[in-house]
């Protein structure tokens, strides 16, 4: 069941609630990226992937 | 710690009635130093001769600026006893009651994990473990120990200071190359004359926090000679840098008068006494303390134009 009232402690702590919120979003994000571009650069190939695969590695 | 706490015994009292914001956390990171970090970081990055995917370096750089962010946590929670005596540092979070030393301690654990590991991940072992021994130096050598122990605390510390280029050039390439040492050498002899300029003119709040700071175990006069010392030793090693791969024709130029201009500060400084800079409130170490910033973004600057012309194949002179 929600809050039916809200606190003043709410407000208070509104602003701390956001940018929490925001920074967890935004490392969501990063590491949504980064799987993005290491699986597209081949940097998760495995060992037993044909010749030529790790190839395009872009150096990282 | 040391007992400086009566000092912090009003703020404590504050800190039940207020809720810190997110500002406060994130003030607790030293914003100001992380451009410092973000920006030489990323002068390393870029002027590696590795390529690197446009979002991995940017999450490198991030996780750079991270790591840099939680050892300045760490930092303020060691030290908040004597940033509550200084007037330099009494409004940051802790001293000012804003943000309990638990939670600076918390945070700066925290993100000191995160930011190694996910930098290992995005990049290379050699990078994160880089950047895990930087928060180390910084914290336990420089803070805990150096900082209240020995004048030449800043000479030592400096290095924590120093290490960003280095991590961004291994983030690109795997490996810690001659260049990236250089960067690193750059960095680390421009702190010590960058910090003694500011404790010049912050005249009693070294003392006031018994921190051992060149000016108050050796003295006003010889903390004049250690910064035209360091600052002739800094010049030649900046010039010098100008003949190597991350230097040129632009890099050279911008030292040649970066550098000139600097050594002019430093004879200043170093012909002045007190009586001359009371009666100036100080405005040629002030204003060598500012050349001071914009000579270590200007000597960057110009590694990272020459990196990009270099990147774009661009040769201004042929035979460099």
């Amino acid at each position: 069941m929600g809050i039916a009232h809200e606190h003043e402690l709410h407000q208070r702590r509104r602003g701390r609630n956001i940018g929490v919120g925001l920074t967890l979003a935004a490392f969501i994000a990063i590491v949504f990226g980064l799987t993005i571009v290491k699986i597209g650069s081949g940097d998760f190939s495995s060992a037993t992937a044909p010749q030529g695969a790790g190839e395009v590695q872009s150096g990282n | 710690m040391s007992d400086l706490t009566t000092n912090t015994a009003a703020p404590a009292a504050r800190a039940s009635e207020y809720d810190a914001q997110f500002g406060d956390y994130f003030a607790l990171l030293k914003p100001r130093v992380m451009t410092l970090v973000v920006f030489t970081a990323f002068v390393g990055l870029l002027a590696a001769p590795v390529p690197v995917h446009p979002f991995v370096g940017f999450c490198a750089i991030l996780f750079i600026a991270v790591g840099g962010g939680a050892s300045g946590a760490l930092n303020m929670w060691w030290d908040a006893d004597i940033d509550a005596v200084m007037k330099r540092t009494a409004k940051r979070p802790i001293p000012s009651g804003r943000v309990q030393p638990g939670e600076a301690l918390a945070l700066g654990l925290a993100l000191s994990g995160f930011s190694c590991v996910f930098l290992a991940l995005a990049t290379n072992v050699l990078a994160g473990g880089l950047l895990a021994f930087t928060i180390f130096f910084y914290v336990v050598i420089y803070t805990m120990w150096l900082k209240r122990s020995t004048p030449q605390n800043i000479v030592i510390g400096g290095a924590a200071g120093a290490f960003p280029p280095m991590i961004g050039w291994a983030a690109a390439t795997g490996s810690v190359s001659v260049e990236a040492v250089l960067m690193f050498c750059l960095t680390f002899m421009w702190t010590p004359p960058h910090f003694w300029a500011l404790a010049l003119f912050m005249r009693s709040d070294y003392d006031d926090a018994d921190v051992p700071m060149l000016t108050v175990t050796h003295g006003r006069r010889s903390t004049r000679k250690h910064i035209l010392v360091y600052t002739i030793l800094l010049a030649a090693l900046a010039i010098g840098t100008g003949f190597t791969s991350v230097g040129g024709p632009i890099y050279l130029a911008v030292a040649l008068v970066l550098n000139a201009l600097f050594l002019k500060g430093a004879w200043d400084i170093f012909r002045r006494d007190e009586t001359m800079s009371e009666a100036d409130n100080f405005k040629t170490e002030k204003s060598f303390f500012k050349l001071s910033l914009l000579y270590l973004f200007a000597h960057f600057g110009a590694i990272l134009v020459e990196a990009g012309l270099a990147r774009f194949g661009i040769d201004l002179l042929g035979a460099w």
